[in-house]
């Protein structure tokens, strides 16, 4: 099975499925034993300088934001990042913190293309490499059934397969040309979620991006729920846990943990609060006032709410209209 | 004659070339206004799916962003990427809407640079989902709002999302599915199509006061003209105001 064509972009996280399985093997407590904590000791006790970090769902939605500012205010250094989304992605970069990208996709959908990012990656301080969104998602996928790569029909014939770091081969079952993405196992996934109790079984609303397969896909796994519940609520529904307890290692009660994003059939995104900071962080200056106001002019996430203020949290509480 | 602008006329362009009982995956913007006029007009069983996993939802509320809540209101299913892109892969999406900073004569498209790939001189956000529709998707119909010879251009600073690559016969040489690629071009000076034989784009129809010198001018390559090129009728009254007070009455795009 000969590689026809081979993607020049540079494997930021090579896939290691033996080192995988002897991680968890070693490391995924199977105790049933409580893992709610803040989240100041959650990222300093699972987050490390140099991690690969996956972030999910994606910036405006249901995004892990309450851990990511957490995670800027630790200054947790050379990350390397992959995430579908813009605004925690977005703060990370302003911050400093990144070193490469596995980038599918960042900007502001409608309102256009992100300053932040244009200014890391075009300034050279970040290192890229391009993939398709479904490419992006079926390497968790790969790291998730335990296997070194997949195949995907994705890709064929561009440059975003050329600057990723994909390979073509024909395909030994029918000869057509197939690629091959490498597994992505991530060091350490945050995944904010609707409910969990305090084990760490997750349940999600709505539609549910890549949580089942990121998840599945990472080493370390912080959860951040709207709301902890009794584990008898989710084991009266077992068919609606998209996360077992025992792929988590800390779970984060953060009600609003996805501000100014939006939280499906809770939460509708914080408009004003998105479009002043698409204003602010075209300018250095102001990004970095907004961060220093949002992210370390707080100690916690509750600050944080008491910042953005009650009423407002409300307010976008009743704007999200029913199913 | 009924005023309306650049962004309702686009959008009635692109409504109508949505076909009723097919699947359209779309993103913000233009495409998702367009599905949703159709909707409400000749294709109340357009299926409209988005890449986050929202598929079949009633767009009684325009999403701001392809994985809101309100991209599976009322939906048939809220699944995840794997299957939204795992749908279009195994052959049962019909249409695909793209578009890009730069297009080239056979479909192909960039949003991931100008300049060279790193450092670029500008960072464009990336594929995202373009790629898999651009590969997946029976037919693609991209939709430029700025017609000019820096957005149709000869040759793209980076090849994103799939066209017909380098005319007949590539995309199936590169393993891409046979019989899929670019079907329609929609901008603001006119509809173009694919020349059967050649893959290359051709003016199809004018938007009205456009010429189809006009379209030639504004395109960096040697657009194909067809023989007798039609004009695309201005919006009717009946889809400005299903447009107006149905589709987007907040006004949030229009």
């Amino acid at each position: 099975m000969a590689v026809i064509e081979s993607g020049i972009g540079e494997l930021f996280q090579k896939p290691d499925v033996w080192g995988f399985r002897e991680w968890v093997h070693k490391h995924k407590d199977k105790t049933l034993t409580s893992k709610l904590m803040s989240e100041q000791e959650a990222v300093a006790k699972f987050v490390a300088d140099g991690d690969y970090l996956g972030t999910e769902l994606y910036g405006t939605v249901r995004a892990p934001m309450s851990i990511t500012r957490e995670v800027i205010r630790q200054g947790k250094k050379h990350l390397r990042l992959v995430g579908q989304g813009i605004h925690e992605i977005d703060l990370l970069l302003a911050a400093d913190l990144v070193d490469s990208l596995d980038i599918t996709y960042i900007a502001w959908e409608v309102y256009g293309i992100s300053s932040i990012l244009r200014r890391a990656v075009e300034s050279g301080r970040v290192k890229t490499a391009d993939w398709s969104n479904g490419a992006i998602t079926w390497r968790f996928k790969a790291a998730a059934m335990g296997i070194p790569f997949i195949p995907t029909l994705s890709m064929l014939g561009t440059d975003t397969l050329k600057y990723s770091s994909a390979k073509v081969i024909e395909c030994p079952f029918t000869g057509q040309k197939v690629t091959l993405l490498p597994a992505l196992f991530l060091d350490v996934a945050l995944i904010h979620v609707h409910r969990a109790d305090k084990f760490g079984n997750c349940q999600i609303d709505g539609i549910s991006g890549f949580a089942f397969e990121m998840a599945r896909a990472c080493k370390k796994l912080i959860i951040s729920a709207e709301e902890i519940v009794d584990s008898e609520e989710i084991r009266k529904y077992p068919e609606h846990t998209m996360i077992p307890y025992f792929l988590v290692d800390a779970v984060v009660h953060a009600p609003y943990g996805s501000h100014p994003g939006e939280m499906c059939y809770k939460y509708w995104r914080d408009e004003e609060h998105l479009l002043s900071f698409l204003e602010e962080s075209k300018d250095v200056e102001k990004t970095k006032a907004y961060l220093d106001k949002y992210v370390y002019g707080v100690k916690n996430h509750d600050e944080y709410i008491k910042l953005v203020g009650i009423d407002r949290l409300k307010k976008l509480e009743s704007m999200i209209g029913g199913r | 004659m009924t005023e309306y602008n650049e962004t309702e006329f686009l959008i009635c362009v692109a409504s109508r070339l949505m076909e009723n009982r097919t699947v359209a995956f779309v993103g913000t913007g233009i495409p998702m206004l367009a599905a949703s006029l159709a909707k409400k007009m000749h294709a109340t069983e357009l299926i409209v799916a988005f890449e986050f996993g929202g598929i079949g939802a009633s767009l009684d509320k325009l999403p701001l962003g392809v994985g809101d809540s309100r991209t599976f209101h009322k939906a048939v299913i809220a699944s995840g990427i794997c299957d939204a892109m795992e749908t279009a892969q195994r052959g049962f999406i019909e249409y695909g809407f793209l578009g890009g900073a730069q297009i080239d004569m056979y479909g192909n498209l960039n949003t991931t640079v100008i300049g060279k790939y790193w450092p670029p001189k500008v960072r464009l956000p990336g594929s995202g989902g373009a790629n898999d529709l651009g590969s997946h998707c029976w037919k693609t119909i991209a939709i430029m709002r700025q017609h000019d010879v820096k957005r149709f251009v000869n040759k793209l600073d980076f090849l994103t999302t799939p066209g017909y690559l380098t005319g007949p016969g590539s995309r199936e040489a590169a393993g891409l599915p046979p019989n899929t690629g670019p079907f329609r071009v929609v901008s603001n000076l006119g509809v173009m199509g694919y020349d059967e034989k050649s893959k290359r784009m051709m003016l199809l129809k004018t938007n009205p006061g456009v010429t189809a010198e006009q379209v030639v001018q504004n395109t960096e390559f040697e657009m194909l003209v067809e023989e007798k090129v039609g004009t695309n009728d201005p919006p009717t009254a009946e889809e400005l105001k299903i447009l107006r007070n149905d589709v987007d009455p907040d006004k949030l795009y229009i």
